[in-house]
């Protein structure tokens, strides 16, 4: 029986088509538009994801998220540093500061300050250069897509391509001449500003005079000193905010989730395309059950019992909502693949699949649930009337 | 003597249609007996076709009797009520009602399938019959590649594949023209009077009246007479 349920199922290749395309779309707009939210999220902590070595994040107890840059007093380093149970503490400069381009435009960049004498805090992947170039002269390391994009030299004829920023380059930055010395590969931050690397001092020097300039004070735990107890005492002993890098990653997605209209943008997207997927695939499969009504009632008056017609309209929404969820998430994982080099934040990690999967399921229900109704209730007398 | 292959009792049935009721069956009595082909003609609304529900159990009557084969469907459950109708009944509908997207053969086989057969088994089986009915050669078509005459046959292959002892059937012939119509009826008394069957053919097609072995004429929900036929 559950043969000859296909067979119907795809009989009608139009209905068959239809219904697979509304929960294709369901499945793409549920998986693209969520991975695109998820990407922009993980934008938003990527200046704390890119940093592993760290186990604990220093700052001021004001602090909201990553960006919310509340200088502390360099003293404050020596006070970490002196907490039981920390291996090392190294200072962080993070601030925006302008880059003047070469077009006399202004570009406002992620300036990032590192202990002068370990370099902690780098980028982890160096496309050209390395990190210790930072030691020479006005020495920065620019991250690639920044060169390549907001920070690249006006074209060579009116008209062409932008060109890149390359090692041996210059820049003014606040006024201070800066050399490229190196391109790292980094993730993109939430508004996508090119990333400057160089030492902690140098920073300093580059951004505007103030008391205070100290952003983070980055800690390693000793071996056998839980990053979590370190935080408590951390925040014991100088009264100053410490965070693991997990707490640090979901503060700061939850100031943006609580401060920005993101979710509920996204979430609005998702929302529709479940609904339009659910409308779409639901009126068409309860359209094609009804047409197919009669044979429904053939069976039945043949013998067919309602366990049975129910089974196979479960299989029929089984296949269709397979197929559309696949075909949903294979053209997201597509349009995932195409953007991996654009500006598009794109995350795709598995729960999404689950996620997506159990939205399909439920339209899928939902339109089964609604052809099982009238299946059931459907005289198989229905086979006599002309 | 015999049982009756049908025997109906002052079967009644009304239909509520919410604001109304319309009687349909006012206490009708009826015999079919084993082998027989009984014909029930009568007017539009005169309660033909609601009798042949009742009589092939995919209609519940609301009082009276009605058992076929010695069993009243009223008294089973709706488990036995499908299983037994599933072994025992086979339906020609004047619509054919075969199912667009199966080959005749598929079509023939499905109520093998629904009695549990394997598929490979019960396409078999379903080849033999549409050999008998002179479709083997175009067991392979869908029924939208067959005219109305080769659907029509295709549906009594279906209609005897799974060798029902009651076989009911609703205009056969009113879809088909005259010549086809005929044949058809030829093949129903060739193959599916065999074995001892019995056809009740619900018709208003009064040339195929000389099929019958009787003829029960209805008349605003009753039984108005029932004559005995000459068989051609």
């Amino acid at each position: 029986m559950y043969r000859i349920a296909l067979q119907m199922l795809m009989g009608d290749r139009g209905k068959y088509f239809g219904i697979v395309m509304g929960l294709t779309f369901a499945s793409l707009i549920m998986t693209q538009q969520p991975a695109i939210f998820l990407g922009l999220m993980a934008r938003s902590y990527s200046f704390i994801s890119d940093l592993p070595l760290p186990d604990v994040w220093v700052m001021d107890e004001k602090v909201q998220f990553v960006d919310d840059i509340k200088p502390l007093q360099d003293t404050e380093l020596y006070r970490v540093r002196g907490v039981a149970g920390v291996d090392w503490a190294m200072p962080l400069y993070k601030g925006l500061l302008k880059a003047r381009l070469a077009n006399g435009m202004f570009q406002t960049c992620i300036v990032v300050g590192l202990d002068d004498a370990t370099l902690t805090g780098g980028p982890a992947l160096m496309l050209e250069g390395r990190l210790e170039d930072l030691r020479r002269s006005d020495g920065v390391i620019v991250d690639t897509d920044g060169a390549r994009e907001k920070l690249a030299k006006p074209p060579a004829t009116p008209g062409g391509k932008p060109v890149p920023l390359k090692v041996g380059d210059t820049l003014e930055l606040n006024d201070h001449r800066a050399v490229v010395v190196g391109i790292a590969k980094v993730t993109r931050t939430f508004q996508s500003q090119p990333v400057v690397y160089t030492t902690y001092s140098r920073a300093t020097r580059f951004a505007p005079r103030e008391r205070k300039l100290l952003s983070f004070v980055l800690v390693k735990a000793q071996p056998g000193v839980a990053p979590q107890e370190l935080t408590r005492r951390i925040r014991q002993a100088t009264g100053l905010a410490a965070y693991t890098r997990e707490q640090f990653q979901k503060i700061t997605i939850d100031y943006f989730l609580k401060n920005t209209g993101i979710p509920i943008n996204f979430g609005i997207s998702v929302t529709l395309g479940f609904i339009v997927g659910a409308a779409i695939a639901g009126q068409t499969f309860y359209n094609f059950t009804q047409e197919n009504l009669r044979h429904f009632g053939v069976l039945k008056a043949m013998g067919a019992s309602n366990g049975t017609l129910l089974k196979m309209i479960l299989l029929q929404a089984a296949v269709v909502g397979s197929i559309g969820y696949g075909l949903g998430v294979g053209l997201t994982s597509v349009f995932g693949y195409a953007m991996r080099h654009s500006i598009l934040a794109f995350k795709f990690p598995w729960q999404l699949l689950l996620f997506s999967g159990a939205g399909i399921t439920l339209i899928c229900m939902f339109a089964a649930l609604l052809s099982i109704v009238k299946v059931i209730r459907l005289e198989p007398a229905i086979v006599f009337k002309s | 003597m015999q049982e009756p292959a049908v025997l109906c009792r002052a079967v009644a049935k009304t239909y509520d249609t919410g604001e109304t009721q319309v009687p349909a069956l006012r206490g009708v009595d009826l015999e079919v007996h084993p082998g027989e082909l009984l014909m029930l003609v009568g007017p539009s609304g005169c309660g033909k076709t609601t009798l042949i529900s009742i009589i092939a159990g995919i209609l519940d009557q609301d009082a009276g009797s009605c058992r076929v084969f010695g069993r009243d469907f009223l008294h089973m459950n709706t488990r036995e009520k499908l299983e037994y109708r599933a072994r025992n009944i086979g339906f020609v509908f004047q619509a054919f009602n075969l199912l667009p997207p199966l080959t005749a053969l598929e079509n023939v086989a499905v109520p093998l399938i629904i009695n549990g057969a394997a598929r490979r088994t019960a396409l078999g089986r379903a080849q033999e019959i549409l050999e008998r009915v002179g479709l083997g050669e175009r067991s392979r078509s869908l029924p939208a590649q067959l005219s109305g005459g080769q659907q029509q046959r295709v549906a009594i292959a279906r209609a005897l594949v799974h060798n029902p002892r009651l076989v009911v059937c609703d205009e056969p012939t009113s879809s088909l023209d005259h010549e086809t119509g005929h044949k058809v009826m030829e093949l129903m008394r060739e193959i599916a009077m065999a074995h001892d069957r019995s056809l009740v053919i619900v018709t208003h097609d009064p040339r195929i009246f000389a099929f019958a072995d009787r003829i029960a004429r209805m008349d605003d929900g009753h039984i108005d007479s029932v004559t005995t036929n000459g068989v051609p």
